[in-house]
């Protein structure tokens, strides 16, 4: 469902002489359907900025990545549109919304966006909502105002409200207690039972050995001169 | 599971504007050079870059209030694709009552600040040949409600309302008639951070529920990346950087749209 081929990237930072930054080169990477890879390395080795060029928020400056049938590397804005909409999921480890708009419109937006209808998409938020604990009487506030761990949660059903064939996860579990953990690993493995791809970032271990088929280390993509 | 039978199909394939190579010079200063990009049905285009840089120079070629000296401006009108920097004044004018709305900066330059609320939201559909006077009523305050201005205040004139309320006015003036495409210049600029989230909300549920596309120009990046889809950066007239918002902003490639980036101040 993902296939990452001779992927490489680099950054050009012009204000400040010039200077060219090689992050990544010849990177490697297939996620099969129902299957959930996980990246590891230590900070800084280029496991975001790998999920931000799948994302297609990073340009990448050779190589392919294909997410369905669609190359994000060449892809037009509009066709990467698209596949946000309808293929490509992604759970930030940041909620970024409109101010003032009522949680259970933000987890419903996904839906709203293919054209589901308002009741359905609010039917569907309200039981992620309910599930990852967020309790009824925030629905109608903003979660700009929610504890970390909340706004996390909000992103997670937000993320999950759409059967996405294929998700991103940027540590989901950062910083929830156990309880909502292990409601956030159930959701990854029913995504992954009916035939989601993930690739995801993961910190905690224990989260990582349930749910992560494979390990990839981003380190073998670290360009030589760099390292 | 969820019904996604109403997903959009692939009917907004066919670009609903094409901009190609659009140039307006003041004598020997340039006002904006060799312009080209497409808008597609229900898609938003932002268009930052700093005061001078030729995004509202742009904006009025678009529009019509401008003529350019150079270029096309294609328009998918109901009777097949037009450009409307060739066609006559009297049927621009008519696609700016139909088609077409244009949100001014300042809402006093948008609305008719002698003639009611009401009044200003009826003008635009009896423009189009809506006579029904109590039907022309129903709509507006239909419209008042939709950008949240309290019914009561139908028969106030603008200069009542405030800075915020005005600006709601105007969108609410111009969207009544269900045009396809909006320009904006500005639209939330010189409003409380507080008023702008609720345009910025209000406006988005108005693109995704009338699928309707809009261009528009501002120097707020938060703005941009809250509502537009693909993002332009122009600098002296010329188109510096183009593509995903997200990615423009995230990964700009460009000298100065890199500078503009890191320029922002964090709250």
């Amino acid at each position: 469902m993902i296939n990452i081929e001779n992927l490489c990237k680099s950054f050009t930072l012009h204000n400040q002489n010039a200077a060219v930054i090689p992050v990544m080169a010849g990177a490697n990477l297939q996620v099969a359907r129902g299957e959930c890879v996980g990246l590891i390395g230590a900070s800084g080795a280029g496991k975001s900025t790998l999920m931000r060029m799948v994302w297609g928020n990073y340009l990448a400056a050779s190589g392919s990545i294909r997410v369905g049938k669609l190359d994000v590397v060449t892809a037009s804005p509009r066709q990467i549109i698209a596949l946000r909409r309808e293929t490509l999921g992604y759970v930030s480890q940041f909620l970024r919304v409109v101010p003032r708009v009522p949680t259970l419109d933000v987890v419903a937006e996904p839906l709203l966006n293919l054209g589901v209808p308002a009741d359905t998409a609010r039917t569907r938020a309200a039981e992620l909502l309910a599930r990852l604990n967020i309790p009824k009487r925030l629905w109608d506030l903003s979660p700009t105002t929610f504890s970390g761990g909340e706004q996390q949660r909000v992103n997670i059903a937000r993320g999950f409200a759409h059967p996405f064939p294929a998700l991103l996860l940027d540590e989901p579990t950062a910083s929830l207690d156990a309880a909502n953990r292990e409601v956030v690993l159930d959701l990854i493995l029913e995504a992954k039972a009916r035939g989601a791809a993930i690739l995801g970032i993961f910190h905690d271990e224990g989260a990582r050995d349930r749910v992560c088929d494979r390990l990839i280390d981003v380190r073998a993509f670290t360009p030589k001169a760099a390292a | 599971m969820t019904d996604l039978s109403h997903t959009f199909s692939a009917a907004a394939d066919k670009p609903l504007l094409q901009v190609k190579n659009l140039t307006k010079s003041y004598g020997a200063r340039i006002g904006c050079a060799d312009i080209s990009f497409d808008v597609y049905p229900g898609e938003v285009l932002g268009i930052v870059g700093e005061s001078g840089s030729g995004k509202s120079t742009l904006l009025s070629c678009l529009a019509g209030h401008m003529r350019p000296d150079q270029g096309e401006v294609i328009f998918e009108t109901a009777n097949g694709a037009r450009d409307t920097v060739q066609m006559g004044e009297a049927e621009r004018r008519r696609l700016a009552r139909t088609d077409w709305a244009y949100v001014h900066q300042n809402p006093r330059d948008g609305l008719r600040m002698g003639v009611s609320a009401g009044g200003n939201v009826g003008e635009r559909l009896m423009a189009i040949g809506a006579r029904h006077y109590g039907g022309i009523r129903d709509k507006a305050i239909d419209w008042l409600g939709r950008v949240e201005i309290d019914a009561g205040r139908v028969d106030d004139r603008p200069s009542a309302f405030s800075g915020g309320m005005q600006q709601r006015l105007q969108i609410a003036r111009n969207l009544v008639t269900a045009p396809r495409l909006v320009f904006m210049d500005e639209p939330t600029g010189g409003l409380d951070v507080s008023v702008q989230a609720r345009l910025l909300d209000l406006l988005r549920g108005l693109v995704r529920e009338m699928g309707l596309s809009a261009i528009i120009v501002t120097h707020d990046l938060a703005v941009v990346r809250l509502l537009a889809d693909r993002l332009m950066v122009m600098k002296g007239g010329h188109v510096v950087e183009a593509g995903l918002t997200d990615q423009v902003l995230d990964d700009p490639q460009h000298e100065y749209t890199q500078l503009l980036v890191s320029s922002v101040l964090q709250v």
